[in-house]
């Protein structure tokens, strides 16, 4: 027993430290979103925003939490009620999970797994069941329309978003979330990625469900959506999980894109500023634009939603996904490569192969032939 | 070694269970949710393996994207299932015939078997070929370069299923208005517009 607590009871107690740390530090940061959002629309609309509770407003969001905290959970008598209980914890507990693997500073990541962007992207996809599930066990019109409406954009999107990370993949060569931050990047890849950067944050946009692609909620036409039957702690839970998967998706933008913890270009003298806050910095900056576009855009159609996702997405990413390969391979900056690569071996490769089938081939016949010639002659004698 | 069986007995015993489930649930969605509770146990198995890519793209291929269109589909089809199971007994029969024969063709298969001398350190090493090398890259190493024409060739099978499905469901129907946004950008003032001055009292 004390051989088993040396070996997995401590290991345990740091990971459930760690775990405590990082969870406590994006609720904090979520219920400051919600703050940070109703600032900046403010700001933008002319208004003061939340200035009430606690000074500047800032204690409006500890406010809104106790109010939700003491209000009264309703489930309706239609609904599946297991279903519609899971489908709120599911989403709130997969927008947590994901954080394990989000490296806040070097060394700084709970879990260093050698395919951390594959697993963060199976978390972010895994999102939509607490969507479609809440809309199906609700049994209610409004909040099914709602979770049809989610299930397919996420889909739609998800796939712009895997071939841009493919995209990013090429250039770094590791699918370990550190090292996609710390392999270099001279400027023409910053470049040559620049135009999915752009693509990416227009597909976070969609898979988070904020403006201008915030049909599932689509207050105006279907109420709310699939959060339409939810009150209280229920709704609270969808609430901040769907904050929560902003700042992670800020956060997957800042890894991929802009540097994670290291210091932006030309102010490499303020390394002495901790990672972290870096990091936090790159995400706000993130965060921000996800409040500005809905602050500014008005909302899309369905019809021109899914005609963006499938029709000019998906194509323009797949082609930069053969657009990076190819000039990483005739620059020979493939991640990994030792010596130049010959681009015609797969080709002559194949032609040897062919050259020795068909060898094979013409023996096999040859010896067909003999064994025919020889029954022949054997006929004769 | 204890923690390691803890985990496999679990992953193993929901597996079980929630496959038992899909089968047996009432309710179509449900038996799709154990769908999905069974494939993320089939990836936690394939972690303990050492094989976390394949894990990892079981779920995102399984549980991202299959699972959910099976979702799709079973929650808009509007079926009355107590109907459906009126006349189920019926089948049983030809259902026990048929399971009966396969279970004895696999009876007699794993008879026959003949394992790879040295499986054991197989199944102790599963990478010891790839030594230094990680699971993504010791796969990728096999797919791309060892096994290139059988991969490629397996592509081109699902390409032509896919040309296949798209043909056999599409129709064009008649009488249904599209928008062309090409030709809505190509619009001109010039063309469409025309000015008039309409002095009073005259009309146009």
């Amino acid at each position: 027993m004390i051989e088993l607590w040396n070996t997995y009871g401590i290991w345990t107690a740091w990971t459930l430290l760690y775990i405590v740390l990082i969870v406590g530090g994006v609720m904090f940061s979520v219920a400051y979103l919600t703050y940070a959002e109703r600032k900046v629309l403010g700001g933008m609309q002319r208004r003061q925003g939340p200035m009430t509770v606690g000074p500047f407003g800032l204690l409006q969001p500890i406010a809104d939490g106790i109010k939700l905290f003491s209000k009264e959970t309703i489930i309706p008598s239609q609904a599946h009620r297991v279903v519609f209980l899971l489908a709120p914890m599911m989403l709130f507990a997969l927008s947590l999970v994901a954080w394990a693997v989000i490296p806040f500073d070097k060394g700084w990541v709970l879990a260093n797994i050698n395919v951390g962007i594959l697993y963060l992207f199976a978390i972010s996809s895994m999102g939509v069941y607490g969507i479609i599930m809440a809309g199906w066990a609700s049994n209610s019109r409004y909040a099914f329309l709602g979770g049809l409406r989610s299930a397919s954009q996420m889909v739609s999107y998800e796939v712009s978003m895997g071939l841009i990370i493919v995209c990013v993949l090429l250039c770094t060569g590791s699918l370990n979330m550190q090292e996609i931050v710390l392999a270099p990047r001279p400027i023409w890849m910053q470049v040559l990625l620049f135009p999915m950067f752009i693509v990416f944050l227009v597909s976070i946009l969609a898979e988070t469900n904020r403006t201008p692609f915030d049909l599932p909620e689509g207050e105006s036409e279907i109420t709310g959506g699939f959060m339409v039957e939810y009150s209280a702690m229920t709704y609270a839970l969808f609430f901040l999980g769907e904050y929560a998967n902003m700042i992670l998706m800020s956060a997957m933008a800042v890894i991929l894109f802009l540097g994670g913890w290291l210091p932006l270009p030309l102010l490499g003298f303020l390394t002495f500023v901790p990672g972290i806050v870096w990091f936090a910095l790159k995400t706000a900056g993130v965060l921000f634009f996800f409040l500005w576009s809905r602050a500014t855009l008005p909302r899309f159609r369905y019809d021109q939603l899914m005609r963006l996702g499938w029709k000019i997405f998906l194509p323009l990413t797949l082609a930069w996904v053969v657009i990076v390969s190819g000039t990483l391979l005739s620059l020979d900056a493939l991640p990994g490569q030792k010596e130049k690569a010959n681009l015609l071996a797969p080709v002559e490769r194949s032609v040897e192969s062919l050259i020795e089938g068909g060898e094979e081939i013409l023996r096999a016949i040859e010896s067909v032939g003999d064994e025919i010639v020889g029954d022949e002659a054997v006929d004769e004698e | 070694m204890i923690v390691q069986a803890f985990a496999f007995y679990l992953f193993a015993g929901i597996l079980t269970v929630s496959a038992l489930m899909v089968i047996t649930a009432r309710n179509p969605v449900h038996s799709v949710l154990f769908l999905v509770l069974a494939f993320f146990n089939a990836a936690g198995l394939f972690v303990m393996l050492g094989a976390e890519f394949i894990a990892l793209i079981l779920v995102i291929v399984y549980v991202g994207a299959v699972a959910v269109l099976f979702l799709f589909v079973v929650m808009m089809l509007d079926i009355n299932f107590s109907d459906m199971r009126k006349g189920a007994m019926q089948y049983v029969p030809i259902g026990m015939v048929i399971g009966a024969v396969l279970l004895t063709e696999l009876v007699m298969l794993y008879g026959t078997w003949q394992f790879v001398p040295g499986r054991e350190q197989n199944i102790a090493d599963p990478v010891a070929a790839f030594a230094g090398q990680n699971n993504t890259e010791a796969l990728g190493q096999l797919i791309y370069t060892n096994y290139i024409f059988a991969f490629q060739t397996a592509g081109l099978i699902l390409f032509v299923a896919m040309i296949g499905a798209i043909v056999l469901t599409h129709r064009t129907r008649a009488g249904v208005r599209k928008q062309a946004v090409s030709d809505q950008q190509a619009r001109n003032p010039a063309d469409v517009l025309e000015i008039q001055k309409i002095t009073p009292k005259t009309g146009v």
